[in-house]
């Protein structure tokens, strides 16, 4: 199967680079699965956890808050302002944040630990 | 001990003490540094990027938005000063003050109202002191900054750009900050931000020009894109200024404090003679006394012998 390079970057880092067959993330207007050959797109991510099924037969989930992807010549870029791989991610402290943003009735927040679960549950 | 070598060696003391800690400030700045850069590379590859993708956008759509397209007559613009929290930097923080003046009064020149925002105490105190007018300002973490702080200098920005020049909004966006070049050059730049100038934006240049950039699907839109876009951008760019400005700081401050430490050092030399000196002065005067009264002795003794 046909891969493509796929670049991870967080704002202040780079979060995962390689090579993967499949990429799922969420877009403004719905999920969106990118595989090699796909035609150069330029898209809007939202809150959510991002898929990347690898060459190698692995998967990697990350959680990410608000960003870009962009395709182009084989080689996808997915900017995140912040963007936490789910191994990096402990559950139980997002768990204690979720609680805590949903008690503070902080929506924002609330979705940013929603969305650390959901990586978490998604590995 | 003679009054004057006391003097001289208090003094040694002094100058011993404040180059122990000249020497500290020295070696944290050169740690700081390292660590600084190792920041500025992390967020290269988010900066370069995202520039390629504003690029794309900006030349692969015929959109008209705000952010890229220049007014007609622009009559008001922002400025964003990048200074340091504290001295011992050396000229660091007046040197990128003096850009900043420059730049003022370039755009004023050229017919605009110039509103000031500024980052760190140094060009706060410098504003204040002239009693101008200062739009907002930030200090705390000019040595450290992060993401979370590029996004907090950003937003009044982007919503000062997005409002209409007749609210009060305005139609640039300018940035002075002391980029890094090495350890040993630190120049202050300015920068226009918004409206965009991509051809004469050197990283859209390295990565946009050699290949012609492909035509990209835009998902939601190409306007919707680049609203959400531009902003980043902004922020990105923000980020990045700030980091550059907090590794030349640091470096700066090494240069600074490794003269002062160099001072210290002649200082104490110079100290050390005088105090010699003294000293040597001190006992060839003891022995002058001595001589000369014993032979003053000798000399009433013959006398009474006689």
């Amino acid at each position: 199967m046909a891969d493509l390079h796929v670049e991870l970057v967080a704002a202040d880092r780079n979060v995962w680079s390689g090579e993967a067959h499949l990429v799922v993330a969420r877009t403004s207007s719905g999920d969106i699965g990118i595989m090699a050959g796909h035609q150069p797109v330029l898209g809007v991510l939202e809150s959510g956890p991002v898929t990347i099924r690898t060459s190698d037969g692995g998967t990697v989930v990350a959680a990410v808050h608000g960003g870009f992807l962009s395709f182009a010549d084989n080689k996808l870029s997915l900017l995140a302002e912040v963007a936490e791989l789910a191994d990096e991610i402990d559950p139980q402290r997002a768990e204690r944040a979720l609680a805590r943003a949903k008690s503070d009735d902080d929506s924002a927040a609330e979705r940013r630990a929603d969305v650390r679960m959901r990586a978490v549950a998604a590995k | 001990m003679g009054a004057q070598l006391r003097v001289y060696k208090r003094r040694i003391k002094s100058v011993t003490a404040t180059k122990k800690i000249t020497k500290a400030m020295e070696m944290i700045a050169a740690s700081r540094i390292i660590k600084a850069q190792r920041q500025v590379t992390a967020s290269t590859p988010y900066a370069t990027e995202l520039t390629r993708a504003v690029t794309a956008v900006a030349t692969g759509s015929n959109t008209k938005h705000p952010l890229t397209t220049e007014a007609a007559s622009p009559t008001r613009a922002a400025l964003l000063l990048v200074t340091s929290d504290r001295g011992l930097a050396g000229g660091y923080s007046s040197n990128v003050i003096k850009a900043a003046e420059r730049l003022t009064e370039r755009l004023r020149g050229e017919g605009k109202e110039v509103d000031v925002y500024i980052v760190g105490r140094k060009g706060v105190a410098y504003y204040g002191f002239r009693e101008r007018k200062v739009v907002e300002s930030w200090g705390g973490f000019t040595d450290n900054p992060t993401y979370a702080d590029a996004k907090a200098v950003a937003a009044p920005l982007i919503a000062s750009v997005q409002q209409d020049t007749a609210e009060g909004g305005v139609d640039e966006l300018h940035i002075v900050f002391t980029e890094f070049e090495s350890m040993l050059t630190q120049t202050p730049v300015a920068n226009r931000l918004l409206p965009l100038r991509l051809e004469e934006d050197p990283s859209a240049e390295a990565v946009g020009k050699p290949e012609a950039l492909p035509l990209f699907e835009f998902e939601p839109s190409a306007e919707g894109v680049l609203d959400a876009l531009l902003p980043r951008y902004v922020e990105s760019r923000i980020y990045n200024a700030l980091l550059q400005a907090a590794a030349s700081k640091h470096a700066a401050t090494r240069r600074a404090m490794k003269a002062a430490t160099d001072n210290a050092g002649e200082l104490i030399k110079s100290l050390g003679r005088l105090a010699n000196a003294a000293r040597q002065a001190e006992i060839t005067q003891e022995i002058s006394e001595i001589v000369g009264g014993s032979s003053a002795l000798a000399d009433a003794n013959a006398g009474s012998e006689k």
